[in-house]
Protein backbone atom coordinates (compact mmCIF):
# COMPACT_ATOMS: atom_id res chain seq x y z
CA UNK A 1 0.00 0.00 0.00
CA UNK A 2 1.62 3.49 -1.21
CA UNK A 3 -0.62 6.60 0.09
CA UNK A 4 -0.24 10.56 -0.80
CA UNK A 5 -0.67 12.66 1.33
CA UNK A 6 -1.18 16.24 0.27
CA UNK A 7 -0.15 18.90 2.76
CA UNK A 8 -0.99 22.68 2.25
CA UNK A 9 0.27 25.31 4.74
CA UNK A 10 -2.44 27.92 6.31
CA UNK A 11 -2.55 30.60 8.84
CA UNK A 12 -3.43 29.49 12.25
CA UNK A 13 -6.69 29.42 12.64
CA UNK A 14 -6.21 32.54 15.34
CA UNK A 15 -4.30 34.57 12.80
CA UNK A 16 -5.33 37.99 11.85
CA UNK A 17 -7.29 38.32 8.24
CA UNK A 18 -5.60 41.65 7.17
CA UNK A 19 -4.66 42.72 3.59
CA UNK A 20 -1.61 44.37 2.29
CA UNK A 21 -0.85 46.30 -1.48
CA UNK A 22 -4.52 47.93 -1.98
CA UNK A 23 -5.65 44.99 -0.75
CA UNK A 24 -4.75 42.59 -3.51
CA UNK A 25 -1.66 40.38 -1.03
CA UNK A 26 -2.85 38.42 2.22
CA UNK A 27 -0.86 40.61 5.10
CA UNK A 28 1.27 37.69 6.41
CA UNK A 29 2.96 40.26 9.33
CA UNK A 30 2.97 38.40 12.65
CA UNK A 31 1.03 35.33 10.91
CA UNK A 32 2.00 32.03 12.49
CA UNK A 33 1.92 29.07 9.84
CA UNK A 34 0.40 25.62 10.17
CA UNK A 35 -0.20 22.40 8.39
CA UNK A 36 -4.17 22.75 7.21
CA UNK A 37 -5.99 21.40 10.04
CA UNK A 38 -7.64 18.70 8.03
CA UNK A 39 -4.39 17.53 6.23
CA UNK A 40 -2.85 17.03 9.34
CA UNK A 41 -5.56 16.18 11.69
CA UNK A 42 -7.51 13.53 9.41
CA UNK A 43 -5.63 12.92 6.31
CA UNK A 44 -2.36 12.63 7.58
CA UNK A 45 -3.24 10.79 10.83
CA UNK A 46 -5.42 8.28 8.76
CA UNK A 47 -2.82 7.40 6.23
CA UNK A 48 -0.20 6.53 9.85
CA UNK A 49 -2.81 4.48 11.50
CA UNK A 50 -2.86 2.22 8.54
CA UNK A 51 0.92 2.20 8.13
CA UNK A 52 0.83 1.26 12.04
CA UNK A 53 -1.84 -1.89 11.09
CA UNK A 54 0.03 -2.89 8.21
CA UNK A 55 3.88 -1.64 8.63
CA UNK A 56 5.01 -2.30 5.00
CA UNK A 57 3.04 0.77 4.14
CA UNK A 58 4.73 3.56 2.64
CA UNK A 59 3.83 7.47 3.46
CA UNK A 60 4.53 10.39 0.84
CA UNK A 61 4.01 13.75 1.14
CA UNK A 62 3.23 16.12 -1.41
CA UNK A 63 3.20 20.11 -1.00
CA UNK A 64 3.41 22.86 -3.72
CA UNK A 65 5.06 25.58 -2.41
CA UNK A 66 8.04 27.59 -1.56
CA UNK A 67 11.32 27.38 0.49
CA UNK A 68 8.91 28.68 3.56
CA UNK A 69 6.83 25.76 3.23
CA UNK A 70 9.44 23.67 4.73
CA UNK A 71 8.83 23.46 8.48
CA UNK A 72 5.15 22.59 8.10
CA UNK A 73 6.17 20.01 5.91
CA UNK A 74 8.90 18.90 8.51
CA UNK A 75 6.53 18.96 11.28
CA UNK A 76 4.04 16.87 9.11
CA UNK A 77 7.26 14.20 8.47
CA UNK A 78 7.07 14.28 13.00
CA UNK A 79 4.15 13.50 12.81
CA UNK A 80 4.78 10.32 10.62
CA UNK A 81 5.25 9.54 6.92
CA UNK A 82 8.38 7.85 5.21
CA UNK A 83 9.30 10.71 2.51
CA UNK A 84 8.43 14.61 1.44
CA UNK A 85 8.35 15.97 -1.97
CA UNK A 86 8.17 19.66 -1.96
CA UNK A 87 6.99 20.87 -5.67
CA UNK A 88 9.04 24.21 -6.03
CA UNK A 89 6.18 26.61 -7.06
CA UNK A 90 3.65 29.13 -5.70
CA UNK A 91 0.24 29.90 -6.73
CA UNK A 92 -3.14 29.84 -5.38
CA UNK A 93 -4.93 28.89 -8.61
CA UNK A 94 -6.00 25.12 -7.97
CA UNK A 95 -6.35 24.03 -11.29
CA UNK A 96 -1.85 24.52 -11.19
CA UNK A 97 -1.73 22.89 -7.69
CA UNK A 98 -3.65 19.69 -8.80
CA UNK A 99 -2.06 19.37 -11.98
CA UNK A 100 1.36 19.32 -9.66
CA UNK A 101 0.36 17.21 -7.59
CA UNK A 102 -1.07 14.81 -10.05
CA UNK A 103 2.48 14.80 -12.14
CA UNK A 104 3.88 13.19 -8.33
CA UNK A 105 0.88 11.27 -8.25
CA UNK A 106 1.46 9.48 -11.96
CA UNK A 107 5.12 8.59 -11.38
CA UNK A 108 4.35 7.31 -7.88
CA UNK A 109 1.85 5.24 -8.90
CA UNK A 110 0.13 5.52 -5.29
CA UNK A 111 -2.81 3.39 -4.22
CA UNK A 112 -4.37 6.18 -2.32
CA UNK A 113 -4.22 9.92 -1.99
CA UNK A 114 -5.68 11.75 0.50
CA UNK A 115 -6.15 15.27 0.79
CA UNK A 116 -8.37 17.50 3.47
CA UNK A 117 -11.82 18.16 2.69
CA UNK A 118 -10.40 22.18 2.29
CA UNK A 119 -7.42 24.37 3.20
CA UNK A 120 -8.69 26.97 5.92
CA UNK A 121 -7.27 30.03 3.54
CA UNK A 122 -9.19 29.75 0.47
CA UNK A 123 -11.55 27.33 1.29
CA UNK A 124 -11.79 25.74 -2.32
CA UNK A 125 -12.30 22.06 -1.45
CA UNK A 126 -11.15 21.73 -5.43
CA UNK A 127 -7.60 19.52 -4.73
CA UNK A 128 -9.20 16.03 -4.50
CA UNK A 129 -11.45 15.76 -7.15
CA UNK A 130 -9.01 18.01 -9.45
CA UNK A 131 -6.55 15.57 -8.84
CA UNK A 132 -9.04 12.40 -9.21
CA UNK A 133 -10.06 14.14 -12.82
CA UNK A 134 -6.52 14.43 -13.85
CA UNK A 135 -5.94 11.04 -13.24
CA UNK A 136 -9.02 9.33 -13.89
CA UNK A 137 -9.69 8.18 -10.86
CA UNK A 138 -12.48 7.32 -8.47
CA UNK A 139 -13.23 10.51 -6.06
CA UNK A 140 -15.37 9.94 -3.00
CA UNK A 141 -15.36 13.71 -0.73
CA UNK A 142 -16.03 14.56 2.77
CA UNK A 143 -14.94 11.40 4.30
CA UNK A 144 -15.98 11.02 8.21
CA UNK A 145 -14.56 7.24 8.11
CA UNK A 146 -12.37 5.63 5.87
CA UNK A 147 -11.00 1.43 6.01
CA UNK A 148 -9.35 -0.70 4.27
CA UNK A 149 -9.97 -3.90 2.89
CA UNK A 150 -8.36 -5.35 0.58
CA UNK A 151 -7.65 -3.63 -2.76
CA UNK A 152 -11.01 -1.96 -1.74
CA UNK A 153 -11.98 0.70 0.98
CA UNK A 154 -14.76 1.22 2.77
CA UNK A 155 -15.68 4.88 3.15
CA UNK A 156 -18.54 6.68 4.82
CA UNK A 157 -18.79 10.52 3.43
CA UNK A 158 -21.09 13.58 4.43
CA UNK A 159 -24.56 13.93 2.38
CA UNK A 160 -27.24 16.61 3.24
CA UNK A 161 -28.95 15.49 6.81
CA UNK A 162 -26.70 12.31 7.02
CA UNK A 163 -24.35 9.73 5.67
CA UNK A 164 -23.44 7.48 3.18
CA UNK A 165 -21.30 4.01 3.05
CA UNK A 166 -19.85 3.40 0.36
CA UNK A 167 -17.37 0.97 -1.28
CA UNK A 168 -14.75 2.16 -3.98
CA UNK A 169 -11.54 0.24 -5.34
CA UNK A 170 -8.76 0.97 -5.34
CA UNK A 171 -6.42 3.35 -6.30
CA UNK A 172 -8.76 6.38 -5.17
CA UNK A 173 -8.84 9.95 -3.83
CA UNK A 174 -10.52 10.63 -0.84
CA UNK A 175 -11.05 14.01 1.25
CA UNK A 176 -11.16 13.87 4.71
CA UNK A 177 -12.87 15.42 7.32
CA UNK A 178 -13.58 15.25 10.93
CA UNK A 179 -14.55 11.36 12.21
CA UNK A 180 -11.83 9.87 9.72
CA UNK A 181 -8.68 10.11 12.18
CA UNK A 182 -8.18 11.87 15.89
CA UNK A 183 -5.60 15.42 15.77
CA UNK A 184 -2.33 13.86 17.25
CA UNK A 185 0.69 15.54 18.90
CA UNK A 186 4.25 15.38 17.49
CA UNK A 187 6.84 12.93 19.76
CA UNK A 188 10.27 14.00 20.28
CA UNK A 189 10.98 10.36 18.51
CA UNK A 190 9.49 11.64 15.38
CA UNK A 191 10.67 15.19 15.36
CA UNK A 192 14.27 13.46 15.56
CA UNK A 193 13.41 11.54 12.93
CA UNK A 194 11.86 13.66 10.96
CA UNK A 195 14.76 15.98 10.75
CA UNK A 196 16.71 12.84 8.34
CA UNK A 197 13.90 11.63 6.38
CA UNK A 198 14.27 13.15 2.83
CA UNK A 199 12.56 15.90 1.80
CA UNK A 200 13.04 16.21 -2.33
CA UNK A 201 12.11 19.31 -3.86
CA UNK A 202 11.24 19.14 -7.57
CA UNK A 203 10.55 21.68 -10.31
CA UNK A 204 7.13 22.20 -11.29
CA UNK A 205 5.82 21.03 -14.63
CA UNK A 206 4.20 23.48 -17.08
CA UNK A 207 0.22 24.07 -16.43
CA UNK A 208 -2.15 26.65 -17.10
CA UNK A 209 -3.44 28.92 -14.57
CA UNK A 210 -7.32 29.76 -14.72
CA UNK A 211 -7.91 31.62 -11.82
CA UNK A 212 -6.40 34.63 -10.37
CA UNK A 213 -7.38 36.84 -7.50
CA UNK A 214 -8.05 40.23 -8.21
CA UNK A 215 -8.31 41.59 -4.31
CA UNK A 216 -9.79 40.75 -1.10
CA UNK A 217 -12.57 42.73 0.87
CA UNK A 218 -13.26 42.19 4.64
CA UNK A 219 -16.92 41.79 5.84
CA UNK A 220 -18.68 45.12 6.61
CA UNK A 221 -18.23 45.84 10.83
CA UNK A 222 -20.88 44.67 12.65
CA UNK A 223 -22.74 47.19 13.81
CA UNK A 224 -23.04 46.07 17.27
CA UNK A 225 -25.07 43.77 19.82
CA UNK A 226 -28.65 45.00 20.95
CA UNK A 227 -28.82 43.73 24.25
CA UNK A 228 -32.28 42.44 25.44
CA UNK A 229 -33.54 41.44 29.21
CA UNK A 230 -33.48 38.52 29.84
CA UNK A 231 -37.45 38.58 31.03
CA UNK A 232 -38.17 40.45 28.40
CA UNK A 233 -37.66 37.82 25.52
CA UNK A 234 -41.01 38.98 23.48
CA UNK A 235 -38.87 42.25 22.82
CA UNK A 236 -36.43 39.91 21.14
CA UNK A 237 -38.54 37.85 19.15
CA UNK A 238 -40.13 41.41 17.85
CA UNK A 239 -37.06 42.25 16.64
CA UNK A 240 -36.20 39.07 14.93
CA UNK A 241 -39.77 39.53 13.28
CA UNK A 242 -40.21 43.00 12.47
CA UNK A 243 -36.70 44.22 12.07
CA UNK A 244 -33.98 41.19 11.42
CA UNK A 245 -37.49 39.69 9.50
CA UNK A 246 -35.54 36.23 9.75
CA UNK A 247 -38.73 34.57 11.87
CA UNK B 1 -24.77 29.37 -25.69
CA UNK B 2 -26.32 28.57 -22.12
CA UNK B 3 -25.96 29.06 -18.63
CA UNK B 4 -26.10 25.56 -17.36
CA UNK B 5 -27.21 24.68 -13.89
CA UNK B 6 -26.63 21.67 -12.07
CA UNK B 7 -29.94 19.85 -10.32
CA UNK B 8 -28.97 18.59 -7.12
CA UNK B 9 -31.53 15.53 -6.67
CA UNK B 10 -31.51 13.36 -3.00
CA UNK B 11 -34.23 10.35 -3.03
CA UNK B 12 -36.32 11.57 -5.92
CA UNK B 13 -36.11 15.23 -4.52
CA UNK B 14 -34.84 18.79 -5.71
CA UNK B 15 -32.58 20.22 -2.86
CA UNK B 16 -33.26 23.83 -1.56
CA UNK B 17 -29.92 24.72 -2.49
CA UNK B 18 -30.57 23.84 -6.58
CA UNK B 19 -33.25 26.06 -6.61
CA UNK B 20 -31.11 28.81 -5.52
CA UNK B 21 -28.77 27.74 -8.30
CA UNK B 22 -31.39 27.97 -10.59
CA UNK B 23 -32.37 31.45 -9.60
CA UNK B 24 -28.73 32.57 -10.08
CA UNK B 25 -28.10 30.95 -12.97
CA UNK B 26 -31.35 32.54 -14.57
CA UNK B 27 -30.41 35.87 -13.51
CA UNK B 28 -27.04 35.21 -15.14
CA UNK B 29 -28.22 34.30 -17.95
CA UNK B 30 -30.20 37.47 -18.01
CA UNK B 31 -26.63 39.83 -17.10
CA UNK B 32 -24.71 38.14 -19.82
CA UNK B 33 -27.73 38.06 -22.41
CA UNK B 34 -27.96 33.62 -23.04
CA UNK B 35 -30.00 31.42 -22.07
CA UNK B 36 -30.54 29.10 -18.44
CA UNK B 37 -30.77 26.18 -19.10
CA UNK B 38 -30.60 23.16 -16.31
CA UNK B 39 -29.52 19.34 -16.31
CA UNK B 40 -30.75 16.52 -14.08
CA UNK B 41 -29.26 13.30 -13.27
CA UNK B 42 -31.05 9.99 -12.60
CA UNK B 43 -35.13 9.82 -11.99
CA UNK B 44 -36.96 12.13 -10.11
CA UNK B 45 -40.72 12.38 -8.71
CA UNK B 46 -41.24 16.12 -9.79
CA UNK B 47 -42.27 17.94 -12.21
CA UNK B 48 -39.23 19.02 -14.11
CA UNK B 49 -41.51 21.59 -15.87
CA UNK B 50 -42.48 23.24 -13.20
CA UNK B 51 -38.78 24.56 -12.17
CA UNK B 52 -39.70 26.80 -15.43
CA UNK B 53 -40.98 29.62 -12.60
CA UNK B 54 -37.24 29.86 -11.37
CA UNK B 55 -36.31 31.16 -14.86
CA UNK B 56 -34.78 27.77 -16.34
CA UNK B 57 -36.16 27.70 -20.26
CA UNK B 58 -34.77 23.92 -21.02
CA UNK B 59 -33.72 21.04 -18.99
CA UNK B 60 -31.75 17.98 -19.81
CA UNK B 61 -32.78 14.81 -18.48
CA UNK B 62 -30.38 11.83 -17.80
CA UNK B 63 -32.51 8.93 -16.21
CA UNK B 64 -29.94 6.19 -16.86
CA UNK B 65 -30.13 3.65 -13.72
CA UNK B 66 -26.34 4.01 -12.99
CA UNK B 67 -26.64 7.58 -12.09
CA UNK B 68 -29.74 6.74 -9.14
CA UNK B 69 -26.53 6.37 -7.15
CA UNK B 70 -24.11 9.45 -6.90
CA UNK B 71 -20.16 8.95 -8.68
CA UNK B 72 -18.34 12.13 -8.89
CA UNK B 73 -16.70 10.40 -11.66
CA UNK B 74 -19.60 9.12 -13.70
CA UNK B 75 -21.66 12.62 -12.67
CA UNK B 76 -18.35 14.13 -14.34
CA UNK B 77 -18.55 12.38 -17.73
CA UNK B 78 -22.60 12.76 -18.36
CA UNK B 79 -22.40 16.75 -17.15
CA UNK B 80 -19.34 17.13 -19.94
CA UNK B 81 -21.15 15.67 -22.94
CA UNK B 82 -24.27 17.85 -21.73
CA UNK B 83 -22.14 21.35 -21.58
CA UNK B 84 -20.75 20.28 -25.16
CA UNK B 85 -24.25 19.76 -26.52
CA UNK B 86 -25.62 22.58 -25.51
CA UNK B 87 -22.40 24.72 -25.59
CA UNK B 88 -22.97 26.13 -21.96
CA UNK B 89 -20.73 28.38 -21.69
CA UNK B 90 -21.27 29.34 -17.40
CA UNK B 91 -21.81 26.10 -15.26
CA UNK B 92 -23.67 26.52 -11.96
CA UNK B 93 -23.46 23.99 -9.11
CA UNK B 94 -24.55 24.48 -5.56
CA UNK B 95 -21.60 24.60 -3.08
CA UNK B 96 -23.36 21.49 -1.52
CA UNK B 97 -21.95 18.20 -1.03
CA UNK B 98 -22.43 16.61 -5.03
CA UNK B 99 -21.66 20.39 -6.03
CA UNK B 100 -18.05 20.05 -4.08
CA UNK B 101 -17.07 16.68 -5.61
CA UNK B 102 -18.45 17.62 -9.08
CA UNK B 103 -17.50 20.54 -9.78
CA UNK B 104 -13.69 20.25 -9.30
CA UNK B 105 -13.78 17.25 -12.30
CA UNK B 106 -15.41 19.27 -14.45
CA UNK B 107 -13.02 22.02 -14.24
CA UNK B 108 -10.06 19.58 -15.39
CA UNK B 109 -12.45 18.24 -17.80
CA UNK B 110 -13.35 20.93 -19.67
CA UNK B 111 -10.37 23.03 -18.49
CA UNK B 112 -12.59 25.86 -17.67
CA UNK B 113 -11.74 28.00 -14.51
CA UNK B 114 -13.21 27.00 -11.20
CA UNK B 115 -14.50 29.57 -8.47
CA UNK B 116 -15.83 27.41 -5.27
CA UNK B 117 -17.95 28.87 -2.49
CA UNK B 118 -19.49 32.00 -4.92
CA UNK B 119 -21.51 34.66 -2.57
CA UNK B 120 -22.79 37.15 -5.12
CA UNK B 121 -23.63 37.06 -9.06
CA UNK B 122 -20.26 37.67 -10.78
CA UNK B 123 -18.91 41.15 -12.19
CA UNK B 124 -18.85 40.78 -15.94
CA UNK B 125 -18.66 44.97 -16.53
CA UNK B 126 -14.73 44.06 -17.21
CA UNK B 127 -13.98 40.48 -17.22
CA UNK B 128 -15.94 38.02 -15.00
CA UNK B 129 -15.04 38.37 -11.55
CA UNK B 130 -16.76 36.42 -8.82
CA UNK B 131 -16.60 37.14 -5.17
CA UNK B 132 -16.22 34.20 -3.22
CA UNK B 133 -15.98 33.70 1.07
CA UNK B 134 -12.44 33.44 1.60
CA UNK B 135 -10.42 32.72 5.31
CA UNK B 136 -13.51 30.67 6.73
CA UNK B 137 -15.81 33.47 6.43
CA UNK B 138 -13.55 35.96 7.54
CA UNK B 139 -13.01 37.73 4.00
CA UNK B 140 -13.91 37.82 0.68
CA UNK B 141 -11.80 37.41 -2.26
CA UNK B 142 -12.43 38.99 -5.74
CA UNK B 143 -11.42 36.05 -8.69
CA UNK B 144 -11.16 36.92 -12.06
CA UNK B 145 -11.47 33.56 -14.25
CA UNK B 146 -9.91 33.75 -17.49
CA UNK B 147 -10.74 31.07 -19.36
CA UNK B 148 -13.84 30.44 -22.16
CA UNK B 149 -15.87 28.44 -19.97
CA UNK B 150 -16.57 29.09 -16.24
CA UNK B 151 -17.75 26.79 -13.24
CA UNK B 152 -19.15 28.82 -10.51
CA UNK B 153 -20.59 26.72 -7.20
CA UNK B 154 -22.82 28.86 -5.02
CA UNK B 155 -22.83 28.94 -1.60
CA UNK B 156 -26.07 27.78 0.15
CA UNK B 157 -28.12 30.65 1.37
CA UNK B 158 -26.24 33.39 -0.32
CA UNK B 159 -28.77 33.90 -2.88
CA UNK B 160 -31.84 34.14 -2.32
CA UNK B 161 -34.85 31.89 -4.73
CA UNK B 162 -36.69 33.82 -6.75
CA UNK B 163 -40.18 32.87 -8.52
CA UNK B 164 -42.07 33.81 -11.11
CA UNK B 165 -44.39 32.34 -14.09
CA UNK B 166 -43.14 29.88 -16.67
CA UNK B 167 -42.71 26.39 -17.39
CA UNK B 168 -39.45 24.93 -18.88
CA UNK B 169 -39.06 22.67 -21.48
CA UNK B 170 -37.66 18.90 -20.90
CA UNK B 171 -35.48 17.11 -22.76
CA UNK B 172 -34.58 13.35 -22.95
CA UNK B 173 -30.45 13.44 -23.16
CA UNK B 174 -29.47 10.14 -24.07
CA UNK B 175 -25.78 8.44 -23.73
CA UNK B 176 -24.33 5.63 -22.16
CA UNK B 177 -23.25 4.90 -18.85
CA UNK B 178 -20.24 3.17 -17.39
CA UNK B 179 -20.65 1.15 -13.81
CA UNK B 180 -20.40 3.45 -10.84
CA UNK B 181 -16.86 2.76 -9.04
CA UNK B 182 -18.41 4.37 -5.93
CA UNK B 183 -20.69 1.46 -4.62
CA UNK B 184 -23.47 3.45 -1.98
CA UNK B 185 -23.49 0.28 0.62
CA UNK B 186 -25.83 2.27 3.03
CA UNK B 187 -27.68 5.50 4.05
CA UNK B 188 -27.91 6.94 7.06
CA UNK B 189 -30.51 10.11 6.98
CA UNK B 190 -31.86 11.77 10.20
CA UNK B 191 -35.02 11.37 8.82
CA UNK B 192 -38.12 14.49 8.69
CA UNK B 193 -34.72 16.75 10.23
CA UNK B 194 -33.68 19.55 8.52
CA UNK B 195 -30.58 19.49 6.85
CA UNK B 196 -27.50 21.80 8.42
CA UNK B 197 -26.14 22.96 5.90
CA UNK B 198 -29.62 24.07 4.22
CA UNK B 199 -31.51 25.06 6.88
CA UNK B 200 -32.12 28.93 7.36
CA UNK B 201 -32.56 28.87 11.33
CA UNK B 202 -30.13 26.83 13.13
CA UNK B 203 -30.14 26.67 16.92
CA UNK B 204 -26.84 25.82 18.58
CA UNK B 205 -25.61 24.95 21.98
CA UNK B 206 -22.41 24.53 23.95
CA UNK B 207 -20.91 23.62 27.13
CA UNK B 208 -23.07 26.34 28.73
CA UNK B 209 -26.13 23.87 28.79
CA UNK B 210 -23.95 21.33 31.34
CA UNK B 211 -24.73 18.11 29.75
CA UNK B 212 -26.63 16.28 27.39
CA UNK B 213 -29.55 15.34 29.65
CA UNK B 214 -30.70 19.36 29.38
CA UNK B 215 -31.04 18.92 25.67
CA UNK B 216 -34.95 19.34 25.83
CA UNK B 217 -34.88 22.69 26.08
CA UNK B 218 -32.74 23.55 22.92
CA UNK B 219 -34.76 21.01 20.85
CA UNK B 220 -38.23 22.18 21.87
CA UNK B 221 -37.17 25.89 20.50
CA UNK B 222 -35.67 24.44 17.28
CA UNK B 223 -38.92 22.72 16.89
CA UNK B 224 -40.90 25.87 17.79
CA UNK B 225 -38.41 27.22 14.47
CA UNK B 226 -38.76 24.12 12.22
CA UNK B 227 -34.63 25.02 12.82
CA UNK B 228 -31.96 22.71 12.59
CA UNK B 229 -29.69 21.76 15.58
CA UNK B 230 -25.94 22.74 15.81
CA UNK B 231 -23.30 22.47 18.64
CA UNK B 232 -20.34 23.29 19.36
CA UNK B 233 -16.85 21.20 19.41
CA UNK B 234 -16.50 20.51 22.77
CA UNK B 235 -20.19 19.31 22.57
CA UNK B 236 -19.27 17.16 19.83
CA UNK B 237 -15.73 15.97 21.25
CA UNK B 238 -17.75 15.27 24.88
CA UNK B 239 -20.33 12.88 22.96
CA UNK B 240 -23.04 14.80 23.87
CA UNK B 241 -24.10 15.62 20.61
CA UNK B 242 -23.61 13.87 17.54
CA UNK B 243 -20.37 15.11 15.46
CA UNK B 244 -22.24 15.84 12.46
CA UNK B 245 -23.72 18.99 14.18
CA UNK B 246 -20.65 20.27 15.23
CA UNK B 247 -20.10 23.46 13.08
CA UNK B 248 -17.21 25.56 13.49
CA UNK B 249 -13.53 25.73 11.26
CA UNK B 250 -13.51 21.91 11.90
CA UNK B 251 -16.75 20.81 11.82
CA UNK B 252 -19.62 22.38 9.19
CA UNK B 253 -19.36 25.72 7.87
CA UNK B 254 -23.12 27.31 7.97
CA UNK B 255 -24.90 30.28 6.62
CA UNK B 256 -28.42 30.42 7.88
CA UNK B 257 -30.80 33.64 8.13
CA UNK B 258 -31.08 32.88 11.82
CA UNK B 259 -28.51 31.14 13.95
CA UNK B 260 -28.87 31.27 18.05
CA UNK B 261 -26.14 30.41 20.09
CA UNK B 262 -27.19 28.94 23.66
CA UNK B 263 -24.13 28.81 25.88
CA UNK B 264 -21.55 28.99 23.68
CA UNK B 265 -18.31 31.52 24.34
CA UNK B 266 -18.02 31.92 20.53
CA UNK B 267 -14.32 31.17 20.76
CA UNK B 268 -12.86 32.42 17.09
CA UNK B 269 -12.75 28.27 15.26
CA UNK B 270 -16.49 28.30 16.33
CA UNK B 271 -16.91 31.90 14.63
CA UNK B 272 -15.14 30.87 11.31
CA UNK B 273 -17.97 28.50 11.11
CA UNK B 274 -20.90 30.62 11.81
CA UNK B 275 -19.83 33.98 10.70
CA UNK B 276 -21.84 34.07 7.63
CA UNK B 277 -24.92 33.89 9.19
CA UNK B 278 -27.02 36.81 8.19
CA UNK B 279 -28.36 37.55 11.91
CA UNK B 280 -26.97 35.82 15.33
CA UNK B 281 -28.41 35.92 18.70
CA UNK B 282 -26.41 34.91 21.20
CA UNK B 283 -27.67 33.99 24.54
CA UNK B 284 -25.26 33.68 26.99
CA UNK B 285 -24.65 34.27 31.24
CA UNK B 286 -21.00 35.98 30.85
CA UNK B 287 -21.51 38.94 29.44
CA UNK B 288 -17.69 39.21 28.36
CA UNK B 289 -18.54 35.85 26.31
CA UNK B 290 -16.81 36.99 22.99
CA UNK B 291 -19.61 35.66 20.70
CA UNK B 292 -21.36 38.97 22.03
CA UNK B 293 -19.09 40.96 19.72
CA UNK B 294 -19.92 38.91 16.85
CA UNK B 295 -23.88 38.71 17.51
CA UNK B 296 -26.87 40.97 16.13
CA UNK B 297 -29.11 40.76 19.48
CA UNK B 298 -28.04 39.34 22.62
CA UNK B 299 -29.51 38.47 26.14
CA UNK B 300 -27.37 37.94 28.99
CA UNK B 301 -28.84 35.28 31.37
CA UNK B 302 -29.40 32.11 32.05
CA UNK B 303 -30.15 29.75 29.08
CA UNK B 304 -32.55 27.77 31.29
CA UNK B 305 -34.82 30.15 31.80
CA UNK B 306 -34.40 32.43 28.80
CA UNK B 307 -34.91 29.43 26.48
CA UNK B 308 -37.94 28.40 27.54
CA UNK B 309 -39.59 31.73 27.59
CA UNK B 310 -37.94 32.18 24.22
CA UNK B 311 -39.84 29.29 22.81
CA UNK B 312 -43.26 29.79 24.13
CA UNK B 313 -42.79 33.72 22.85
CA UNK B 314 -42.27 32.22 19.67
CA UNK B 315 -45.49 29.98 19.94
CA UNK B 316 -47.26 32.26 20.55
CA UNK B 317 -45.98 34.91 17.58
CA UNK B 318 -46.60 31.21 15.39
CA UNK B 319 -50.18 30.82 16.88
CA UNK B 320 -49.62 27.85 18.01
CA UNK B 321 -50.03 28.06 21.75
Amino acid sequence: MKILVCISKTPDTTAKIAFTDNNTKFDTNGVQWIINPYDEWYSLVRAIELKEKDASTIIHLVTVGAADAEPIIRKALALGGDEAIRINAESHDSYYIAAQIAEIAKQGSYDLIFTGKETIDYNGSSIGGMVAEFLDLPFVSLATKFDLNGNKATVTREIEGGEEVCEVELPAVVSCQKGVAEQRIPNMRGIMAARTKPLKVVEPVAADVLTTVQNFELPPAKAGVKLVSPDNVEELVRMLHEEAKVI
Amino acid sequence: MSVLVFIDVAEGHIKKSSLEALSYGAKLAAQVGSNAEAVVLGKTTEDLTALGKYGVKKIYEVSNDALQQFDAQLYTKVLAQVVQNCVAKIIVFSNNVNGKAIAPRLSVRLKAGLVTGAVALPDTSNGFVVKKNVFSGKAFANIRVSTDIKIITLNPNAFRVIEAEGTAEVVAFNTTVDAPKVKVIATNKASGEVPLTEAEIVVSAGRGMKGPENWKIVEDLAHSLHAALACSRPVADAHWRPHNEHVGQTGIAIAPNLYIAIGISGAIQHLAGVNRSKVIVVINKDPEAPFFKAADYGIVGDAFEVVPRLTEAIKKLRGVA
